[in-house]
């Protein structure tokens, strides 16, 4: 381990930052390109119902409106089946969808989309596009899906492209089974038997800029398409079949993004341009509208678990039962992975138990659709398991901080689960290589003053106050199935290109992974030149999701850097004439280290170019990962609760995170802080109302009201460094794991204020009151 | 619609359409730095200063705005030479996905202008027209206090 380093764990400037601020970085809407007056602006057409077959679309009067130049519908496409979940091939989701179907399967679902002249044309034909539909019986509730008279959402061809469960006339888009020990036995052992219901709800990412996506031909014919997403290389392969281009005659280009959370890891709008440039030789732009985002796009998926655990009255949980219905909407994007994630990122926590069983399903209904939303499965199920745990250590009489430090996962210690459960397959076997959760309740207890605050109620008038904790784990990437990859040249003055196909969302990845090359070759940030995700001109990566981008593509980064310092020192050994073992580097030189003496970069560089053996300093590696380190949270919070309004006031939120080494402390803090706050966001207020019909009826920020600054609680971000040895310099992940604690931090919180429990987010005063009144 | 604007102190003529929002024109004549995430007055990304008031830009008519004096973040700082703002947000970590930072930077050029001394409470009900997702507000509100201490050390 290596504990003294230049550049890594510095918070230094983000690269992007200072053009961001000043307004000179670009994002996709921001573009000029070829033809930009030539464009088309599209506008497309939803369905007003739940469930509806088309039965006639005439868009007779729409085509004749002057400026209008092309109308795309499930008429005049061709029916590929494709899933929009923007994973590696082939994708562990389901194929149920097509660009445009004669089938609609909530509001909001695409039936028609208009290329024309101008965007207020664009919109004012759809007015004119006459569609009779013959409705069916819709389904909105998960729990009756399964049900054998349920409607049937999806058709007989559609299929899910890896083995795995999948059956339409069930209703069930994903199913996923573990079972370890013997629960019976377990559960007729335990002293007591604890069960409840959880859930949670729908919610958006709320990305700042809504979805966008442009496409044009470059002067060779090939087609661009600039999009915001958070996987350039899954877009353009999904893309590409879905529009009937060869994958090497597309190039996806992701510029700065405004946000992805999950949201941009969805193949959305990339095909939809592509189509109306391909079939009218012109360049096509798609933004969303705020109300398109929330209505269209998708969403975190609603879960409800039942759980179910045996405890003895020394506290070994000896049988654990949780069931997991999981919402995925219309369309199964990310069904079986968020699902399954709910266990396999949620159980080995509390790797002592047995005999566990975990059943989940994923069901289609005709509400908006599912899909990837950091937390990502482990959010939905921590909610429960967190809560389950404060009761049982209250049932046991014992201090909830102490019975996580007892029966964590910790150092050296695996659990069945990982190997048992992964993403779309098994799981891989993995042993907890680093873990500093003790250490992180230790100091968030402190910060929050846990000792001086838990069981005292402290009151105020009606107001009452009460401190609730709650723990997590993530991974870092998607162990055996995500490869990312790098490639760097040196140039003659001893600056380097650095490309990458890693997607930087936002996130700082593209400093991050500069920091990492540049520890490696002895230099700061400022002597790398980044280039990332544009898949002519940098290699693969899968993208930014997993919490996968500094583990698993900063690996690959930090192998390639090896490589370069490998070929710089062949140099310098031909230029010192000594013996290779006696070179380093030293910032930003080689050195010898029995004569002391030097040369820089520079002198290599010239040397390497113009002098003798001319090569290019060049090298390329890719890195597979074969274990998901996880890192680890203790999460805080202090709450007010008043118990005549039923209002929730969140004091003061504590976060400690166990992120391996932090690569950049203020870009890591500011992972965990946007984390907490959306978390605390979605455990007050967030959530999808709908009318009888399945309409959203607060699709906008009036009425769908997300955290703004005055809204802020008093948050404490810690990080506890551990070192993980797989790890680029020591580094786990960090961009996801914040957002798993609100939701039963608060709820613990909540009932160590006046004793009611919330088991169904959003924690609203009208739930709360309910509570407090019946409990009366 | 036929109008000239003073933008960033350059005098500007543009044809919009009537109903055109002073954001669509500012976009469409390639200030892209200011930004449209709502186009409801709800998120504060197209935040501009339009004479001296903070305006989401989303939210005005371009016909009314015509003779004008138009600020938007490229009025206060470039990338050469950034406004202490500017900075201060670079430097604690405050820019993210930085699709919310031009507003965010305008209203808080627009606080410091009222108030050099703003404290917390000031500070987040001067921000709170303006949505972030990305950072929960803790190092955006680090920065304005940051920038304000900058600024009055300079004046
Ligand atoms: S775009 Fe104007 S307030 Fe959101
Ligand atoms: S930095 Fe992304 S929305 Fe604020």
């Amino acid at each position: 381990m290596k504990d003294k380093f230049d550049t890594i764990g510095k918070s230094i400037r983000k690269i992007d930052s200072l053009g961001l601020a000043t307004g000179e970085e670009k994002f996709t809407d921001d573009f000029d390109f070829p033809g930009k007056q030539n464009l088309l602006h599209l506008a497309i057409l939803y369905s007003p119902h739940p469930f509806a077959i088309i039965e006639k679309i005439d868009t007779t009067d729409a085509e004749k409106m002057d400026g209008v130049v092309d109308i795309l519908h499930y008429g005049n496409t061709s029916r590929v089946l494709y899933t929009s979940a923007g994973q590696g091939y082939p994708e562990p989701s389901p194929y149920d969808m097509v660009l445009f179907d004669k089938k609609v399967r909530f509001v909001g679902d695409r039936v028609a989309m208009v290329a024309a002249e101008t965007p207020h044309v664009a919109r004012a034909a759809l007015e004119k596009i006459y569609v009779e539909y013959r409705q069916l019986e819709p389904l909105f509730d998960m729990e009756k899906a399964l049900n054998p008279d349920a409607p049937k959402i999806h058709n007989d061809d559609e299929y899910m492209p890896i083995p795995s469960v999948y059956d339409i006339s069930k209703n069930l888009a994903a199913e996923v089974r573990i079972n370890f020990g013997d629960l019976e036995k377990g559960f007729s052992d335990a002293d007591f038997i604890i069960e409840n219901t959880y859930s949670v709800q729908y919610a958006n990412h709320c990305v700042n800029e809504p979805h966008s996506a442009i496409a044009y031909f470059d002067e060779r014919g090939r087609l661009i398409i600039i999009s915001a997403t958070q996987v350039p290389f899954h877009a353009r392969r999904i893309t590409s079949k879905l529009v009937g281009l060869p994958i090497g005659k597309i190039r996806v280009i992701k510029p700065r993004i405004g946000g992805g959370f999950g949201a941009k890891q969805e193949v959305l709008l990339e095909p939809l341009v592509a189509l109306v440039a391909i079939r009218n030789k012109r360049p096509a732009r798609l933004v969303l509208s705020r109300e398109e985002v929330f209505v269209s796009s998708r969403t975190r998926h609603p879960m409800r678990v039942k759980l179910k655990t045996g405890v003895k009255n020394d506290g070994t949980i000896v049988a654990l039962d949780m069931d997991a219905l999981m919402n995925a909407g219309a369309y199964g994007s990310h069904a079986l992975t968020v699902l399954a994630n709910a266990g396999s990122k949620v159980l080995p926590l509390f790797n002592k138990i047995e005999n566990i069983n975990f059943v989940g399903r994923t069901v289609y209904t005709n509400l908006p659709v599912g899909g990837a939303y950091r937390g990502y499965g482990a959010t939905q199920g921590y909610a429960a398991l967190n809560q389950q745990i404060d009761i049982i250590a209250r049932k046991l009489g014992i201090d909830v901080l102490e019975y996580i430090k007892k029966w964590r996962i910790g150092e050296g210690e695996t659990s069945p689960v990982f190997e048992a459960l992964g993403e779309g397959k098994e799981g891989v076997k993995q042993f907890i290589n680093s873990c500093k959760l003790d250490e992180c309740i230790d100091r968030g207890a402190k910060a929050i003053g846990w000792y001086e605050k838990r069981d005292k109620r402290i009151r105020n008038g009606d107001k009452v106050r009460g401190v609730g904790v709650a723990v997590a784990m993530q991974g870092s990437g998607i162990p055996r199935v995500d490869m990312a990859s790098a490639y760097i040249k040196m140039n003659e003055d001893g600056s380097f290109n650095l490309h990458i196909g890693a997607t930087d969302i936002g996130t700082g990845s593209d400093t991050i992974l500069a920091q990492i090359a540049g520890e490696v070759l002895t230099v700061p940030v400022d002597k790398f030149i980044v280039r990332s995700s544009d898949t002519d001109l940098t290699p693969f990566d899968v993208g930014a999701y997993a919490s996968s981008t500094t583990y698993v593509s900063g690996n690959a980064v930090r192998i390639c850097a090896q490589k370069i310092a490998t070929q710089i020192i062949s140099v310098a050994q031909k230029l010192l004439d000594c013996d290779e073992e006696n070179l380093i580097l030293d910032n930003g030189m080689v050195r010898n280290i029995e004569t002391d003496e030097s040369i820089t970069f520079e002198r290599i560089g010239y040397y390497a170019f113009y002098e003798q053996d001319q090569f290019q300093i060049q090298a390329g590696a890719s890195y597979y990962g074969t274990e998901s380190p996880p890192p680890f949270i203790a999460q805080f919070a202090e709450v007010e609760v008043d118990t005549r309004t039923g209002q929730v006031k969140v004091i003061k939120f504590v976060s400690a995170v166990d992120c391996g080494k932090a690569m950049n402390p203020k870009l890591a803090e500011g992972q965990v802080e946007g984390a907490t706050l959306n978390g605390i966001s979605y455990a007050l207020w967030e959530d999808y109302k709908f009318d009888d019909r399945g309409r959203m009826l607060n699709s906008n920020y009036s009425d769908y009201k997300i955290f703004s600054a005055a809204d802020l609680p008093d948050m404490e971000t810690i990080i506890v460094e551990s070192y993980e040895e797989t790890g680029p310099f020591g580094a786990k992940s960090v961009a996801e794991i914040g957002i798993n604690g609100p939701i039963p931090a608060i709820a613990n919180a909540i009932y160590d204020a006046v004793q009611v429990r919330l088991f169904h987010s959003p924690f609203t005063p009208e739930k709360v009151l309910e509570k407090i009144q019946n409990k009366k | 619609m036929n109008g000239t604007f003073i933008i960033n102190g350059n005098s500007r003529n543009f044809t919009f359409p009537s109903d055109a929002t002073l954001l669509q024109v500012l976009r469409e004549n390639g200030y892209s730095e200011v930004k449209e995430g709502c186009n409801q007055g709800e998120c504060g990304a197209c935040l501009i200063l339009l004479d001296d008031e903070l305006v989401n830009s989303c939210q005005v008519l371009a016909g009314s705005a015509i003779g004008h004096k138009i600020t938007t973040i490229k009025g206060i700082g470039d990338i050469h030479n950034p406004h202490i703002i500017q900075d201060a947000f670079v430097e604690s970590g405050a820019v993210q996905c930085g699709f919310c930072t031009p507003g965010m930077v305008m209203a808080t050029y627009y606080l410091l202008q009222k108030n050099p001394m703003p404290d917390d409470n000031e500070i987040k009900l001067a921000l709170s027209g303006n949505l972030c997702r990305c950072t929960g507000y803790v190092k955006i509100i680090q920065a304005v206090k940051l920038a304000a201490e900058r600024i009055r050390n300079e004046g």
